[in-house]
């Protein structure tokens, strides 16, 4: 904890007369830094800057902020989603003078922020991945996030071109709402390419497990899969163990096809570089940031690898004109009839929901052609 | 050519899992058994093995790319076009990286011995500390590796006469595997019909025996300590140079705390050792298996099996007339 001692009285008297000459109102001290052209921001990650996944994609992003004239960017890497990030936030703004902070990781939001944003209304806080609401959370505070189940989608359809056994699997981590929407993005892009395709999936439980993220891979290509994706925080051990096994692989967070050159066809990338030099440069022209974020592909908030040397030119195709559609907008990867793989019918004939539709956000199943349990 | 094995696949996927997930699991029980023949526990074991695997890792891609350079630069002074080499091309440095995870592994080892040489000092606590202080250094020295791809340990292809890739794939076996298994047969001859054995086993068993046979008991104690640190840097250098083959600070799930249970349930045998490395490599795999064939339900339980069993081993085996059976009599827990 940074030492603070008490202010005197006189001190105080002083301040405020101090301010009072200025005719400056307290809440604007800390936009302070903004108005001067100068800005401090700083990054939190939950794993190591470099894991060729979820957090090496907020790194790139943070490298592109630091790009910009008159930005110093402060990152910490590994920081538990527990009292461990209040303290690293609090010392990036006392020592450092952070006036604007991303903790990056889903758990340093609530109650970790929340607590924290309070005792600094001078200091902006955008966390990535859950939900701000008016009213609720504190006006310094917001959120931000990506569709990237349209990049699984598209992933899906070039998968579909490359499969042979017409199987195709999934590594996921746990079964909430972002990764359900990932899987059976992922399953309807390749059906839309052939109806036949199923999709197995395997729950690892843990969102990083080494052995067992390599034995699921073993096993979904055990049983006849050819293209493998995951949802996990570090991709490199699915991919490196599927091109090994010389399975097909789909990326996901980063661009992995360093690890698989000849075997990697693309992957839905986030692409925070996008947001974060957008954030940064409102807070140095001194504008309001937004709190509520969302964005996907035409927003470029989310990007694909380039393909690979495996993809055929017809692939290509089929997934350049859906993606042509998604950022010309209204494209619809969840449209009714739509079943479960339990066979319920959760969305009727003739609706369709676009990615920003609030009702995805709280997706508990698997769609009909999904080999997998979500308990 | 793929073959649809339908429900075959779970006992291939138990063998195959338990080949590729128990290498590990064998030399941290078999080094945790030279250590505790001896008399003393060393349960820093978990912090060796991450430190092997960061250690290791780091050595094969540090080596393999200095060659790769080599190699490149070699060719440039030549006037040669320069060959696609990374320190990916060059299995002997992973090699390398095994034999100097070996090293580093005795050195924690030396160090717990020494420690636990001096007077009134308890080898479970020192242990922990040394856990912790493996796991932390690895942690810290880690950072730069863990995004370069380090080469991988070669494996030898025991089924290449299948015509079922499945199974082909399922007994590439790695060349540790196989040196685990012999080195567990040596042990098991060696504990009965070796000179170094009897004294190992005297030390272990009566310090005032082996001091009445003029052996320094400390010294014996801390050799052990650190031939058994040795072979878990090589169980760690296994898990990140082949399976799974990359460094990541999440890469021991408890491999290094669950084999030295693991000895005690194979009552300090190294046969025993070998088979329950097998049993714990197989349930590894259950969870993933069962999913791959269609049993979706009740995953978190299945994937939870090695520790079930873990747990249940050690209440079948603990009754109160031969729970400590073959137990090495100056063990802390057993004075």
């Amino acid at each position: 904890m940074p030492f603070k001692p008490v202010p005197s009285r006189r001190d105080l008297l002083k301040t405020g007369a101090a301010l009072g000459a200025l005719g400056v109102a307290s809440p604007l001290i800390g936009a302070r830094a903004f108005a001067q052209g100068a800005l401090t921001v700083g990054f939190i990650y939950v794993g190591p800057r470099d894991d060729y996944g979820y957090n090496q994609a907020h790194a790139e992003g943070a490298a592109a902020v630091k790009a910009i004239p008159g930005v110093t960017v402060i990152e910490e890497e590994n920081v538990p989603e527990s009292v461990a990030v209040q303290r690293s936030m609090e010392s990036m703004i006392e020592f450092d003078g952070a006036a604007l902070v991303f903790p990056t990781s889903f758990g340093y939001f609530d109650p970790h922020m929340l607590a924290v944003a309070p005792r600094y209304p001078g200091v902006q806080f955008r966390h990535c991945g859950a939900v701000w609401q008016e009213g609720v959370h504190p006006a310094n505070t917001g959120t931000y996030f990506g569709y990237i189940g349209l990049g699984q989608y598209l992933n899906g359809i070039v998968a579909a071109h490359a499969s042979r056994t017409k199987k195709i699997g999934f590594v996921a981590a746990k079964p909430i709402p972002q990764v359900l929407i990932n899987i059976n993005s992922f399953l309807l892009g390749a059906r839309s390419v052939d109806p036949t395709i199923t999709c197995q999936v395997i729950f690892t439980g843990e969102w990083s497990m080494a052995v067992r993220e390599a034995e699921a891979t073993n096993a979904l290509i055990d049983q006849g899969v050819d293209v493998v994706t995951c949802h996990v925080d570090g991709p490199k051990v699915v991919v490196e163990t599927a091109a090994a096994r010389g399975a097909y692989v789909c990326g996901y967070h980063a661009n992995q096809s360093a690890l698989a050159p000849a075997l990697y066809l693309t992957g839905a990338e986030w692409n925070w570089a996008t947001l974060y030099t957008n954030f940064v440069n409102q807070a140095l022209a001194g504008e309001p940031l937004a709190n509520f974020v969302r964005g996907g592909l035409s927003d470029g908030f989310v990007k694909m690898s380039p393909y690979g040397p495996a993809v055929t030119a017809e692939a290509a195709a089929a997934a350049d004109a859906v993606k042509a559609e998604m950022m010309s907008g209204g494209f619809s990867v969840f449209r009714g009839p739509l079943y479960t793989n339990t066979g319920t019918l959760v969305i009727p004939e003739g609706t369709a929901y676009l990615e920003t539709d609030i009702a995805l956000e709280s997706m508990d199943y698997l769609v009909e052609g999904v080999i997998g349990s979500t308990s | 050519m793929d073959t649809d094995l339908g429900w075959w696949a779970v006992p291939l996927a138990l063998i195959g899992g338990a080949i590729r997930i128990s290498t590990p699991f064998l030399f941290v029980s078999l080094g945790e058994t030279i250590t505790e023949k001896s008399g003393r526990i060393n349960l820093g074991l978990e912090g060796t093995l991450i430190f092997g695997a960061m250690i290791g890792y780091g050595m094969a891609y540090l080596i393999g790319d200095a060659w790769a350079q080599a190699a490149i630069n070699d060719a440039i002074a030549q006037g040669l076009p320069p060959p696609a080499v990374s320190a990916r091309s060059y299995p002997m440095a992973a090699w390398l990286g095994v034999g100097i995870a070996a090293i580093a592994g005795s050195l924690f080892g030396v160090v717990h011995g020494l420690i636990c040489s001096l007077k009134r000092v308890n080898d479970i606590a020192v242990g922990i500390a040394m856990m912790l202080f493996g796991m932390g250094i690895a942690f810290y020295f880690g950072k730069p590796f863990i995004a370069p791809a380090a080469p991988d340990l070669p494996s030898i292809p025991f089924a290449a006469w299948s015509d079922v890739s499945q199974v082909r794939d399922a007994f590439n076996v790695n060349a540790l595997f196989i040196i685990g298994i012999v080195l567990a047969v040596v042990l098991w001859w060696a504990f009965r019909n070796t000179r170094l054995g009897l004294i190992l086993r005297v030390v272990g068993d009566s310090a005032d025996a082996a001091r009445a046979l003029g052996y320094n008991i400390n010294l014996v104690r801390t050799l052990a300590t650190a031939v058994g640190g040795a072979f878990a840097g090589i169980g760690g250098a296994f898990l990140s140079l082949y399976y799974p083959g990359s460094w990541n600070e999440g890469i021991s799930s408890g491999q290094g705390l669950m084999a030295v249970a693991l000895v005690i349930f194979a009552r300090w045998n190294p046969i025993a050792c070998f088979w329950a490395a097998m049993l714990f490599g197989g349930t590894s795999a259950l969870g993933p298996a069962l999913q791959a064939v269609g049993v979706t339900g009740g995953y978190y339980l299945f994937n939870a099996a090695p520790y079930i069993l873990t747990l249940g081993l050690m209440v079948a085996t603990s009754s109160r007339n031969r729970a400590m059976a073959g137990a090495p009599g100056e063990l802390s827990i057993t004075r």
